[in-house]
């Protein structure tokens, strides 16, 4: 397939392992490989500092012997492909009703008031990025905040600037629920249970 | 209320490990080369007198689906492809099955699959859950190693392999024909049907697509006896369930449930009741964001099964039941999920992808509260013009909560209009 020719074919492509590939195309019947093209977007967009820059999509069109416009459908389809630079932290905030219902508006107004920025701006240093999101499946956990791969669930005003200050600072934080949560249970204020271990 | 001796999902909050070896202590893999010596159409049977109905929203029975496959094993392989792209707003069940419970997700895959006589099965998992991913890929590892799965599975003489599959964030993947088209690798739009999956389905051969819970509670059915399983509940609307309380409970949890529990009782028993007790209840949202609202006053004695919710002119959906309490402005509740299928619409019908825009315009002038009557009459009118005239139910599942608001709260809603007019006057 001829490439066309493009102001980023300098662009230094990321490095791939070529095992990990192979482990994804197996998975797929040896004539229907374009059943890789999200997992294989998916590895690519992690080793590519988090978006899909044009180059790094003509590979896996190529790699998957598919007209690049096809990848492309794709890429820009699925709203968990970036084809704009993002930050080193995605903060994905969920917005829809549940969420909303126990207060993802403070947690919008915290996120704004910590790092000053908002939907879909990144912050000077290029370490935050925030992005509303549409229902992200932990509702009984709401509101959440998924801040690249983990979810940081039952989150308050407060709780999400110690969260956010303390990734400014590089101090570890745990995923999961920030009020000592463990997953659905019904939890509440004074750490009750009510459920038989 | 349900008996722990008859909870199918004993690990649901990951209270223990979801290791293999805590799963076997927990009853998952028992026996299982047993059940496979059963014919393929008797498994089938046997989930159809349980009366299991499919747990991902429409409540088609899950046996019935299965007997569409076809008897005999053609040129063309079978699949069967469980649907694990939870994503309708107020849901939440599967991510705890995945995480806490992936063992019972499995064993049901590879019984599901041989009853169906596929020897490939794929999870389609919502790309949000890339933790959630890790473990169920895990877990997966571990049965192949044990050789439960694989070749020869659980010395069945069945051979099986599972593949997990990652989505990438869209909401319409969850229909089961744009999954299909999702896992071939193309967009994510749905195809017409017929021809259902089961005739051509995943590379144009014979699938069944079942959501997560449905396979997961198969090996219990069938050790523990359909019976056991038809017991439970009400008639037509047997077995247990899992409930996803959120919104203004004080407790908001996830819970299993034997089907046709009160709503109250499910709600004060489970959730620690409505913010501010039963008396400052407003609507419900009863399973997922696609069924429209109840009313207190028929949430005071509604039962949560599939038929009388339908009598009351709503669903069970996936029994994401979403509370509202009387401190919610109801149209802006509302605004968020129109807001929510004009995103998620995937553009391919006309009345779905200009609709669902029009519809959140209009609710959100009428939220605004710089609306007219009229503009409500315009906009039930739209619901009704996207209703029932796209490809799949995205268009209906953004009419319905938008009719179902103002069947309930109309006059309130023009009164606010009206208040709003004379304090500008």
């Amino acid at each position: 397939m001829k490439k066309k020719q493009l102001k980023t074919d300098n662009y230094k492509l990321c490095n791939i392992d070529q095992v990990k590939v192979d482990e994804i195309l197996d998975k797929y019947p040896s004539n229907r490989k374009a059943s890789a093209v999200i997992p294989l977007l998916h590895y690519v967009q992690k080793k590519s500092n988090g978006w899909l820059p044009v180059p790094e999509i003509e590979r896996v069109a190529e790699m998957l012997d598919m007209p690049y416009m096809k990848v492309y459908e794709v890429a820009s389809f699925y709203t968990m492909f970036n084809l704009k630079p993002i930050g080193k932290k995605l903060l994905q905030l969920c917005h829809t009703t549940p969420c909303w219902l126990r207060g993802s508006d403070q947690i919008e107004k915290s996120i704004f008031d910590t790092l000053k920025i908002k939907d879909g701006e990144t912050t000077p240093d290029n370490m935050f990025t925030l992005m509303k999101v549409e229902c992200l499946g932990a509702c009984v956990n709401a509101p959440i905040l998924q801040i690249n791969d983990d979810y940081y669930e039952d989150l308050d005003y407060k709780s999400t600037k110690q969260l956010l200050n303390k990734i400014k600072t590089k101090k570890n934080i745990k995923p999961g629920s920030v009020i000592g949560r463990k997953s659905s249970e019904p939890y509440d204020k004074n750490g009750n249970i009510n459920v038989t271990k | 209320m349900l008996q722990n001796k008859d909870k199918i999902f004993n690990n649901i909050f990951g209270f223990q490990s979801n290791k293999l070896s805590y799963a076997l202590k927990r009853g998952d893999w028992d026996k299982t080369k047993k059940i496979l010596s059963l014919d393929h159409d008797v498994i089938i049977e046997k989930i159809k007198n349980s009366g299991l109905r499919g747990r991902g929203g429409a409540g088609f029975s899950t046996g019935l689906k299965w007997s569409f496959m076809p008897k005999t094993l053609g040129e063309r392989p079978h699949y069967l492809v469980v649907n694990a792209d939870e994503s309708e707003p107020g849901t939440c069940k599967d991510r705890d099955i995945i995480r806490h419970e992936p063992h019972k997700l499995i064993e049901g895959c590879l019984i599901a699959s041989y009853a169906m006589r596929a020897h490939k099965c794929y999870i389609y998992i919502r790309g949000e859950f890339a933790n959630e991913a890790k473990i169920l890929q895990s877990a997966i590892d571990e049965a192949y190693e044990n050789k439960l799965i694989g070749k020869n599975a659980c010395k069945s003489g069945w051979d099986f392999d599972l593949y997990l599959h990652r989505g990438a964030g869209a909401y319409i993947c969850g229909e089961e024909t744009a999954l299909l088209e999702s896992l071939e690798g193309k967009k994510g739009q749905p195809r017409l049907k017929p021809p259902f999956p089961a005739g051509v389905g995943l590379y144009g051969c014979p699938t069944t697509v079942n959501n997560v819970e449905s396979i997961a509670v198969v090996p219990t059915i069938l050790r523990r006896g359909e019976n056991w399983f038809s017991k439970l509940g009400k008639e037509n609307n047997t077995g247990t369930k899992l409930f996803c309380i959120s919104g203004h409970v004080n407790k908001p949890c996830n819970v299993e449930e034997e089907m046709g529990i009160p709503l109250r009782e499910l709600i004060e028993k489970h959730a620690g009741g409505v913010i501010g007790g039963w008396n400052n209840l407003l609507a419900i949202i009863p399973g997922g964001s696609s069924t429209p609202m109840l009313p207190k006053q028929i949430c005071d004695t509604i039962t949560m099964d599939f038929d009388s919710l339908k009598n009351a002119g709503t669903g069970l959906g996936t029994a994401g039941v979403i509370v509202m309490d009387k401190t919610t402005d109801i149209v802006e509740a509302i605004v968020r999920l129109a807001f929510f299928y004009k995103h998620e619409s995937c553009g391919q019908c006309t009345p779905c992808r200009e609709g669902t825009g029009w519809m959140w315009r209009l609710l959100k002038k009428i939220a605004s509260k710089d609306a007219s009557p009229r503009d409500i009459d315009n906009l039930l009118e739209l619901t009704k013009q996207v209703e029932g005239h796209t490809i799949c139910a995205l268009g209906d599942a953004a009419a319905w909560p938008i009719q179902g608001l103002f069947k309930n709260f109309r006059d309130e809603i023009e009164m606010g209009l009206k208040l709003k007019k004379i304090a500008a006057e």
